[in-house]
């Protein structure tokens, strides 16, 4: 010890990685602790720089993390000990990494000496989570530790983000070393994300976008990620172009739900006149999104006469499942910059007042209208109320997955980025409230909402018990409608209504529960009832367990069947049973 | 009625399928193999071949050259995959520079006496190939060139009393000064 309290970077592992994180500006950290991890949870009572909320579950932990990143646009970060809490991280990393989202996740693992010997909590971690990360780390020498946290923050957070793992055997924790701030040479030489597109790629874009008759928009989570800039500029576009835009589910709030060239998401449960533009459009520009399968439908029938504009920070995304005309790889609020620089100076807004004469006769088609109903509550309905009740206040939304996912989207007006949290690649059920926690600690006097299922909020329930602990306000907004809903309506559709299995059966009274946890239990069951309810989940400064109880049988529409064409939607008012069942025929194979 | 399982692909099923050979060149560390390996397994790759070793000691890079098969857009999709992992330096695809050389090595084991091991010898020498090891009953001969002339080599062996064959999979390089 003497010769070591010298040089103040002189520490041992365990302190090098609370270091680490005060150096990245962490401010707070969730993590469970366990024997691999007992040197780092000592370094972290000794200080008060980091503050560490204790997760009931690790996944839990994952998710906060998760809802804390989107939340922020920072890394969120996770400790977690060896073999089960970190096998427990999987389901958050993958999540993670789908939705790219930055995450730094430090693992303990039994020490070098034992590894390969199925020692007592000993997985093997970098084997395990290398599919689902961005890259992840073992390591095995002290004097190694600084430079690979430093990197793990760099490679999360930079090019297209994405989850790390840095894995620590317990040796390394107590052994000492040297320490150094981040430096550029910490990185990987082979690692260079490219974020300036290219300039003639740019140009040729900005003649297809002049030449467009009739254009279409669509943007992506890419967008959200690539920062507040990237948003303001795509706004920007929308003004100066006059094009329509959509969004994915992940791109939400990028342009916002009230601005007039709006169409409304689009994809699977997408809008009519969003789905329809995409189809008819001649030029279509992709900003930050991937062509995903719940997007385009059938590919071969996917927006068969246009020219195709993809800006992606991914070469990887591009052409991956459509092919594109104009590829433009970087980041985007850099593209967008330039793209708008060029279209100024040199392009001029070409008339496309037919296209919104068009797109006009697709809104009047109004394809998210539901029946009302006065006696029982329509889960459309109650979102309209909850938006209706929460406008003009400082919200976050999070979903879990489902219908009431959907329903969400659909009808929950998103006016800022980053305000929309939802696991949007791997459809994690369980998501929505430990993200709520985490945006809750990131946004202490916000209003956090997580829209769910009584499903899905049984997947990770047990943090609503970390959200008393930190008196974290969050409201768990259940749309109940006893069923796993979204299974269920493909049940009824693909499979003759066989319910095997999605009857939400010995359901908890959620009230009571509420009460058991030690938060606040609400209960609606009548549309007249539920504006003053929500009112009284909004005003108690107390985490909240609403139990929203909605019409069992609602199914989500409108709906693109798997493996269908943008123009093969099934509208609410046409979804009888003969459309159905032809809309459906042989897509049963399909996820 | 005959849809086929994905979405993904339903337009691929009309595109050929090609061979190509990919060289990239890593960062030597730990897991480094695996992970390219895990990328092609995991999201439905073929490997034909696959070799591996450090070519630059001091610099710690290793150079692996894979032969892969796939219609365009799932070649462009592999290169695009491998090249956006965090230690891979570089991936050029062989085949579309037109002027690969690639080479593996084989050990092609026989078992037989009289006619068929005069046969064995003449046929080994047209294709260059030397004998490594004998016994009163046995050769194992070793050659190199391209998959197909090993490819025929074997072919011609079997009848003659082929007995094993262990090959060192494709190394590729271009022709001519630059290096890639
Ligand atoms: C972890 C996980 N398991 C299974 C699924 C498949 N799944 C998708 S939606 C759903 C039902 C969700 O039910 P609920 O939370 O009640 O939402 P609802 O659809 O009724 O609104 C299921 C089981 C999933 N997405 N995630
Ligand atoms: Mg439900």
């Amino acid at each position: 010890m003497s010769d070591t309290s010298h040089d103040p970077n002189q520490m041992t592992g365990a302190a090098m990685i609370v270091r680490a994180l005060i150096d990245h500006g962490v401010q707070h950290i969730f993590g469970y602790p366990g024997g691999a991890v007992l040197p780092i949870y000592d370094e972290l009572f000794q200080q008060s720089d980091v503050e560490h909320i204790l997760v009931r579950h690790e996944q839990g932990a994952g998710h906060a993390a998760e809802g804390y990143a989107r939340s922020t646009g920072k890394p969120g970060v996770v400790l977690v000990t060896s073999g089960p809490g970190a096998t427990n991280m999987v389901t958050p990393l993958a999540d993670a990494l789908m939705d790219s989202i930055p995450l730094v996740c430090i693992t303990g693992q039994v020490p070098t000496h034992l590894i390969g010997n199925d020692a007592f909590q000993e997985c093997d971690t970098v084997g395990i989570t290398r599919p689902c990360t961005k890259h992840n780390w073992l390591v095995r020498d002290v004097n190694d530790l600084a430079k690979v946290l430093h990197e793990a923050f760099y490679v999360a957070s930079s090019g297209r983000p994405g989850p790390v793992v840095v894995d620590v055997p317990k040796d390394v924790q107590f052994a000492t070393g040297t320490y150094h701030p981040p430096r550029k040479s910490d990185v990987h030489l082979s690692y260079t994300p490219r974020l300036k597109g290219d300039a003639g790629q740019i140009r040729k874009a900005v003649a297809l976008l002049a030449s467009a008759r009739r254009p279409v928009i669509y943007s992506g989570g890419g967008v959200v990620n690539s920062g507040p800039e990237a948003s303001r500029l795509l706004r920007e576009l929308v003004e100066v172009t006059g094009f329509p835009i959509t969004s994915t589910l992940m791109g939400l709030g990028a342009y916002p739900a009230s601005g007039k060239n709006w169409l409304g998401m689009l994809g699977m449960h997408g809008t009519y006149e969003a789905n329809m533009a995409m189809h008819d459009c001649d030029v279509m520009l992709c900003v930050g999104a991937r062509f995903d399968d719940r997007i385009t439908g059938r590919t071969d029938a996917f927006s068969p006469n246009s020219k195709k504009i993809h800006i992606d920070i991914d070469p990887s995304s591009i052409n991956k499942n459509i092919r594109v005309d104009v590829p433009i790889i970087g980041d985007c609020a850099n593209v967008l910059g330039d793209l708008l620089q060029v279209f100024k100076a040199e392009a001029k807004r070409p008339d496309i007042k037919p296209w919104w004469q068009e797109v006009a006769k697709w809104r009047a088609r109004n394809s998210l209208s539901y029946k009302k109903n006065s006696d029982i509550i329509l889960p459309q309905y109650a979102i309209e109320r909850l938006f209706e009740m929460t406008r003009g206040r400082d919200t976050y939304i999070t979903t879990e997955v489902g219908q009431h996912q959907m329903w969400a989207a659909q009808f929950f007006g998103f006016e800022e980025p980053h305000r929309w949290m939802t696991s949007g690649g791997l459809g994690t059920m369980g998501y929505g409230l430990p993200a709520a926690v985490g945006v809750q600690v990131a946004h202490p006097n916000s209003l956090v909402i997580d829209i769910a299922g009584d499903a899905s909020v049984q997947m990770t329930m047990q943090e609503m018990s970390t959200a008393i602990q930190y008196e974290l306000p969050i409201k768990i907004f259940i749309l109940n409608n006893q069923y796993m809903g979204m299974v269920r309506q493909w049940q009824q559709l693909l499979h003759g209504n066989r319910l095997s299995h999605t009857y939400s059966e010995a359901l908890p009274d959620f009230v009571k529960l509420a009460d058991a946890f030690g938060c606040v239990g609400i209960r609606a069951t009548k549309p007249g009832d539920l504006d003053g309810a929500i009112q009284e989940m909004i005003d108690v400064r107390r985490p909240v367990l609403f139990d929203c109880r909605v019409a069992a049988l609602e199914n989500c529409f409108p709906m693109i069947p798997s493996g269908k064409a943008h123009n093969e939607m099934l509208l609410p008012a046409e979804a009888n049973d003969e459309a159905t069942a032809a809309a459906f025929a042989g897509g049963k194979a399909l996820v | 009625m005959n849809q086929p399982a994905s979405a993904y692909f339903m337009e691929e099923r009309h595109d050929p399928i090609e061979t190509h050979t990919l060289s990239v060149l890593v960062q030597n560390e730990p897991g480094v193999l695996a992970r390219v390996i895990g990328l092609f397994s995991g999201r439905g790759y073929n490997i034909e071949s696959l070799t591996v070793s450090e070519t630059e000691n001091q610099k710690h890079v290793s150079r692996i050259t894979i032969v892969t098969t796939g219609t365009p857009m799932v070649i462009e999709q592999i290169k695009h995959q491998l090249d956006r992992m965090i230690p891979v330096y570089r991936v050029v695809d062989m085949t579309l520079t037109g002027r690969s050389i690639e080479r593996e090595l084989a050990m092609v084991k026989l078992r037989g006496t009289g006619e068929h091991r005069v046969e064995a010898l003449r046929l080994a020498e047209a294709f260059r190939a030397r004998v490594i090891d004998a016994t009163i009953e046995s050769f194992v001969f070793e050659i190199t060139g391209n998959s197909a002339k090993i490819n025929q080599f074997i072919d011609l062996m079997r009848p003659l009393g082929l007995v094993e064959v262990s090959r060192t999979g494709v190394a590729a390089i271009v022709r001519g000064p630059e290096g890639m």
